[in-house]
């Protein structure tokens, strides 16, 4: 792996982040740090600042006030596209060139990093398999003839293929129905562990923030109200977090509540 | 006479008035399409240039050729009798079908795909040629087309002002009140018109994503 972090050994840190837009503060005062081999989930409602922060990270927004660190440099220091190649960047409307074939899509990283090709085929390979497509099968496709789960994970092989160390993710998964949604769930958790990398992964959903997350940066109206490690989560007394779990409950409840429908209308 | 004959004995001067007219439409397609694409990719992310520039083209649309013409014989460089203006006219008709369908085509990809580009790392030149051109080329070629056959039925007018093309026979046709002069101009601009409708046509067939 080409992991280099920083000498504190981050892979990426915030303090005090603010982004204004028009003079309206979107938001304001963001820390927190990453490490290699750690994801952390941003959690939060709409709007809360999560996908903004998110785009700060790799300079598709620029931020406003305070700093950001990507190994160790000073964003500032780096040049935008050399920090973006590094950083691998799935969202939830995947985007993948609908006039590029898979192939090429996953490849596309690789060959503006001037790969040689032989390295460029057998890595899109590499991804294809670990993303669990079947190479002979999918390489060749466009996007329109894949399902919502293929092309979410083509978009993962894609943001992997240049072995970045760093992953952004913006409810990737949030687009797909909640069968395949949950395979792709737990196969990412799994790819996750294995992988080494530093993951900040965006999502409103507590249960996928749980799932995924080895930590939970909560946020609200702009704000990140805490960090936590998933378990501490779930007993916060934090008001928001509350919120979250209660959410969480009421889920459930629905769920075993199911049973006792049969023959009538789920409302009476 | 009759046409057939007609056509026939003057099947040189056809030959060469189309020829006349292929180059004067080709002229002013080079030019509308050298600007055009240009400036339609320039309207993307500019609300107040793209109204400004778009406002301007639809009122130029909306003159009549004829008028056209007469307005451009006065201008200096660009005016006079003859071909030089008739281009400049014809240029002038053509750039509205080419900056709008440019400017849809651009403004209409994916803004997903667009995210993904920028966020993987590629430069405003890669995601131009590599991404939002190919994405859009057969918006762009239904502009061409439109402004090709636009620009094929003016060029007739522009014998008027002593262009030449295949307007001079049906100027002179309806001067000597003979349906056969004037079908020796009209039928191989319609032919003319239609057939590179078709071939434009296929291109932009093969070209769609």
């Amino acid at each position: 792996m080409n992991t280099a972090p920083g000498a504190d050994g981050l892979a990426v840190e915030l303090r005090d982040v603010g982004y204004c837009l028009d003079k309206r503060q979107i938001v304001s005062g963001v820390s927190f740090k990453v490490a290699p081999g750690e994801t952390l989930a941003l959690l939060g409602r709409s709007g809360a600042g999560k996908t903004t922060t998110l785009k700060l990270i790799n300079r598709l927004l620029e931020t406003s006030s305070g700093e950001i660190f990507v190994e160790g440099r000073s964003q500032l220091e780096w040049d935008p596209i050399r920090l973006r190649r590094r950083i691998g960047y799935v969202i939830q409307d995947v985007g993948l060139f609908p006039h590029w074939t898979v192939e090429q899509n996953v490849a596309m990283v690789p060959r503006l990093e001037s790969w040689p090709e032989s390295r460029v085929r057998q890595r899109v390979r590499e991804m294809l398999e670990l993303v669990g497509l079947d190479v002979a099968k999918f390489a060749a496709r466009k996007p329109s003839e894949l399902s919502g789960g293929q092309r979410q994970r083509v978009g993962v092989a894609r943001a992997l293929a240049a072995d970045p160390p760093i992953l952004l993710m913006d409810e990737p998964f949030g687009a797909l129905d909640p069968v395949t949604r949950a395979e792709l769930q737990r196969e990412f958790r799994e790819l996750a562990a294995r992988l080494e990398k530093a993951i900040i992964f965006v999502t409103h959903d507590l249960r996928e923030a749980l799932l995924i997350g080895t930590r939970i940066g909560l946020f609200a109206e702009g704000r990140l109200a805490g960090i936590y490690e998933p378990d501490e989560f779930l007993h916060s007394t934090d008001a928001e977090a509350r919120a979250f779990v209660d959410s969480l409950g009421t889920e459930d409840g629905r769920d075993r509540s199911l049973p006792h429908v049969t023959g009538r209308g789920r409302k009476a | 006479m009759s046409l057939w004959n007609f056509l026939v004995n003057y099947r040189a001067e056809i030959f060469s008035r189309t020829l006349e007219h292929l180059l004067l439409v080709a002229a002013a397609m080079l030019a509308a399409v050298l600007v055009g694409i240009p400036l339609g990719i320039g309207l993307v992310g500019r609300q107040n240039l793209r109204r400004w520039v778009l406002g301007a083209a639809n009122v130029i649309q909306t003159i009549p050729s004829l008028a056209l013409f007469g307005f451009l014989i006065p201008v200096p460089f660009l005016g006079g009798i003859g071909a030089r203006t008739a281009t400049v006219a014809l240029a002038l008709y053509a750039l509205l079908p080419i900056l709008r369908n440019t400017y849809t085509g651009i403004a209409g990809v994916d803004p997903a795909v667009l995210e993904s580009a920028r966020g993987m790392g590629m430069t405003p030149a890669q995601i131009l040629w590599d991404v939002q051109l190919p994405l859009s080329v057969a918006v762009i070629l239904a502009g061409v087309r439109v402004a090709m056959i636009i620009c094929i039925g003016v060029a007739t007018i522009a014998a008027a002002i002593g262009a030449g093309g295949l307007g001079v026979f049906i100027f002179r046709g309806v001067a000597m009140v003979s349906n056969s002069v004037i079908l020796a101009g009209a039928i191989p601009a319609a032919l003319l018109a239609i057939g590179v409708d078709l071939v434009l046509g296929l291109v932009e067939q093969k070209l769609t994503p």
